[in-house]
């Protein structure tokens, strides 16, 4: 089964730093790459990020089944965008240079590099995204957190909520298995309503079960003392280091950057046809 | 010396109940006791629990009366962190009182909410993971863990606070034989390391007695009935009119005719004295019984054959496995967690296919059959009811399975109706199902399967979480399930269940079968035993002491006799 949260243990300088600063540097990463199309800067935020994936030592067969996913949803939404707004490449840089056919679908080579800008912003933040899940560990992340001023019982939730992903996918999958025995068909065979009414049957004992398991977990941590005091350790905490401080402010100045080539380009985009 | 705990006429009313749960209890306990609570099921021990560690009256709102004090102050006017720091719970689902990520955040747990910081916190993990033998695995997650393993780290979870009691909810629970006596050795082992007072809250009593207990604290009805050393109680008829399962080679000496008294020390097979008269009574008894008639066999209903199973983790959970069911047998098959039994049960099911070999019922071969199609033939019931109703009717959770196969509203009535009265669910047929008891869930997720008429029911872990007495409900419910012609087979780790109800034991090791026979032939057999992680059963040791020369036949004859005449 697949683990979608998936924390692989490995030394790396990536895994040294705190959760907290990889959640930050990955809000602000994404960000940068989010605000500009500036092809340029898409390229270079693209390669560093293979770079960064080299240095974690996290392998792509590690995170294939991501990969995989992302992959597939990028090439759909490719597919997409073409079919429904073939000139939108021309829309935003004013000029049309016709490769092929005519028409409504003629190939622009603006509407190409439209593409190759869409493109490479997924390559600049998937690798950063998958970095972030396989080489932050829950516990360490909650406690950074908290380190930053999230409540712990905020930051303890959270933690709790990643170690019981797989409890709950597992029993998912023996619940779901049960009921399709029972004659539930969950299957492509089945319509869309009919799969939608099965799949109640399989939430609600699931949901049942786990409102029994919420119980017993929170008197299991009442009878260990959480919540006496208003501050609590945290076992798997680790001091904010420099290297934290260099990495948070190296993606500020790359959120700076990109608000810099937007107001130079005059637009979020970088139009090599004028 | 002054009590730890001790309560002085207690009642508690929970506010959502009409009734108190608990009245007038009064005991008190001691620096290095162990007691034992027992009773059956709903005879208010669990709230009993909750009132000593706190989470009466902090969690549960309720009204009380009487006092409760630990160390000479009320816990009313303490707070439930305080209380923390004196009683240490560990909880009955070990999974679910698993919190931390890893061993060692688990183990941390408390002392991250006392604020204690490193490198103390460290320290003070380790060296108590060095107490329990967990030190090596303090990296691990819970899933990668035995029973066993789990049990220390919950227990390594409450010892870091320096506490003077432990509490344990039903500790054999979730544990297989050999593992539940390991636990009792472990709990044994730390009460003499830290002095702590133990309390054991358990049904099982033979398998607590493994290990020394000073008193046993009986209730019924919310009220203690006793509460005496385990000579006495075992002496008296007190145990077995509250529903607590007896040793049995203290129930083999009462059919022998052989009085029971404290002075023979009847609270361990290991110390009960045996007179000769008393031994001569017990060979008596032996040669009167007629050994059973063998069953006839019947045709086969189950066949596989070099059934191996590989997951895609790369973990080889079935080798070769080859075996056949015959019609109207009751099957049990046992083995640890991960030997392969469960894995087992899903491949005849179809929720997972095999690599190699081939499961075929009445000769046909089911693999290009559907998991619906499958259960039309074999039924399959899981361990927890909860995890397979889904319905707010008892009527429409046991018609789910026809409805969904488009079988006609009238015939739909006539076999649900049917199946609730098999099911002894007739007087409940208009209840919703969350009014129903535990038992009673199990019940109608055994209708919603019967009710599809399979040739085969499959049950994970019938007995789980029950105690003696709806335990036998619920076997006895399934051996006339099977007089009526169902094949049943048991998943399952439960010696008694084994040993009493099955015809035969298939025992699971390794993803192999290592064994198939009768429970008594596998019980009596060491090499069996250890490799499956069971226990030898205490009628085997009484047999050796009595100077039968045939044990196996001794423990036989016990299991017909209260087949046939003690049932019935």
């Amino acid at each position: 089964m697949t683990n979608l949260f998936n924390y692989i243990d490995r030394s790396s300088p990536i895994h040294r730093l705190t959760g907290a600063t990889k959640f930050v540097c990955l809000l602000l990463w994404s960000f940068a790459a989010m605000s500009t199309y500036d092809t340029r800067m898409l390229l270079a935020l693209a390669l560093l990020s293979f770079a960064l994936f080299r240095l974690s030592k996290i392998g792509l067969r590690d995170v294939r089944f991501m990969l995989g996913f992302t992959a597939t949803f990028m090439v759909i939404n490719n597919i997409l965008v073409y079919l429904f707004s073939p000139q939108h490449g021309t829309e935003i840089y004013g000029t049309s240079h016709i490769l092929l056919g005519s028409g409504r679908y003629a190939l622009t080579q603006e509407q190409l590099f439209y593409h190759l800008n869409y493109f490479l912003k997924y390559l600049a933040t998937i690798p950063i995204v998958l970095l972030f899940v396989s080489t932050t560990n829950p516990s360490e992340f909650a406690a950074s957190l908290n380190k930053l001023g999230v409540k712990y019982s905020v930051a303890y939730s959270v933690a709790l909520a990643l170690r019981y992903i797989p409890d709950v996918q597992l029993e998912y999958h023996e619940i779901s298995q049960a009921q399709q025995a029972r004659g539930i068909e969950m299957s492509k065979k089945a319509s869309l309503v009919s799969r939608l009414r099965s799949a109640s049957s399989i939430l609600i004992p699931l949901i049942l079960s786990s409102m029994e398991k919420i119980e017993v977990v929170s008197n299991a941590m009442e009878l260990r003392s959480f919540g006496k005091h208003k501050k609590r350790t945290w076992y798997m905490g680790r001091p904010f280091r420099a290297a934290d401080v260099a990495s948070m402010v190296f993606c500020v100045l790359l959120v700076a950057l990109a608000f810099t080539l937007n107001h130079i380009n005059g637009s979020r985009f970088y139009n090599p046809f004028r | 010396m002054d009590p730890i705990l001790r309560f002085e006429s207690f009642t508690f009313q929970y506010s959502s109940q009409a009734e108190p749960t608990v009245f007038d209890i009064s005991f008190s306990v001691s620096r290095g006791e162990k007691i034992l609570i027992a009773g059956p099921s709903g005879c208010g021990k669990s709230t009993l629990a909750n009132c000593i560690n706190g989470l009466i009256p902090f969690s549960y709102k309720g009204e009380s009366t009487g006092r409760v004090t630990l160390n000479g102050r009320e816990t009313k006017d303490l707070s439930i962190f305080e209380i923390s720091k004196v009683v240490g719970t560990v909880l009955q689902d070990s999974d679910g009182q698993f919190v931390g990520l890893t061993v060692a955040e688990d183990i941390a747990f408390a002392l991250e909410n006392d604020c204690v910081a490193d490198p103390e916190l460290h320290e003070r993990v380790r060296s108590v993971a060095e107490l329990v033998d967990v030190a090596t695995h303090l990296g691990h997650a819970p899933g990668e863990l035995s029973g066993g393993q789990k049990q220390r780290v919950s227990l390594a979870g409450v010892l870091v606070d320096d506490v003077d009691i432990l509490l344990f909810d039903e500790p054999l629970a979730n544990l297989d034989p050999a593992t539940g006596k390991q636990a009792m050795e472990l709990i044994d082992e730390m009460q003499k390391k830290t002095g702590a007072a133990v309390i054991i809250i358990e049904h099982r009593l033979e398998d607590v007695l493994h290990r020394d207990v000073d008193r046993i604290i009986l209730m019924r009805d919310g009220r203690i009935i006793a509460d005496a050393p385990p000579d006495e109680l075992l002496s008296g008829p007190l145990l077995t009119e509250t529903g607590i399962r007896e040793p049995l080679y203290i129930t083999a000496l009462k059919y022998a005719g052989a009085e029971i008294t404290p002075d023979m020390l009847p609270h361990s097979i290991r110390t009960v004295v045996l007179s000769d008269e008393v031994k001569e009574k017990v060979r008596e008894w032996y040669r009167a019984m007629p050994p059973a008639p063998p069953a006839e066999a019947m045709p086969e209903l189950l066949t596989v054959r070099d059934l191996s199973f590989t997951y895609p983790s790369g973990h080889r959970a079935l080798k070769g496995i080859t075996v056949s069911i015959r019609r109207g047998e009751l099957t049990a098959v046992v083995g640890t967690n991960g030997a392969g039994k469960s894995t087992f049960a899903k491949v005849v099911c179809g929720f997972e296919l095999q690599q190699q070999g081939t499961v075929a019922l009445e000769g046909q071969d089911m693999m290009a059959l559907s998991i619906k199609e499958r259960a039309d033939r074999i039924g399959y019931v899981m361990q927890n009811p909860n995890q397979m109703i889904s319905k707010v009717q008892i009527f429409d959770e046991v018609a789910l399975g026809l409805r969904t196969r488009g079988v006609p509203e009238e015939e739909v009535t006539a076999r649900v109706e049917d199946a609730l009265q098999v099911c002894g669910l007739w007087p409940f047929r208009s209840w919703p199902i969350s009014a129903l008891s535990f038992g009673q869930k199990k019940r109608v997720t055994i209708a919603s399967i019967l009710v599809l008429e399979p040739d085969m029911i499959i049950l994970d872990e019938p007995t789980a979480g029950q105690d003696y007495r709806h335990y036998t409900d619920i076997m006895e419910f399934l051996t006339e399930l099977n007089a009526r012609g169902i094949t049943v087979c048991m998943v399952t780790h439960d010696m008694h269940l084994m040993l009493e109800y099955a015809r035969r034991a298939i025992v699971f090791s390794g993803g192999e079968i290592i064994a198939d026979d009768t429970g008594a032939n596998i019980l009596t057999d060491e090499a069996i035993i250890r490799r499956a992680s069971l226990k030898e059963t205490s009628l085997y040791d009484l047999a050796l002491r009595c100077g039968l020369d045939s044990p196996r036949d001794f423990v036989q004859r016990f299991i017909d006799y209260e087949r046939e005449a003690v049932r019935k």
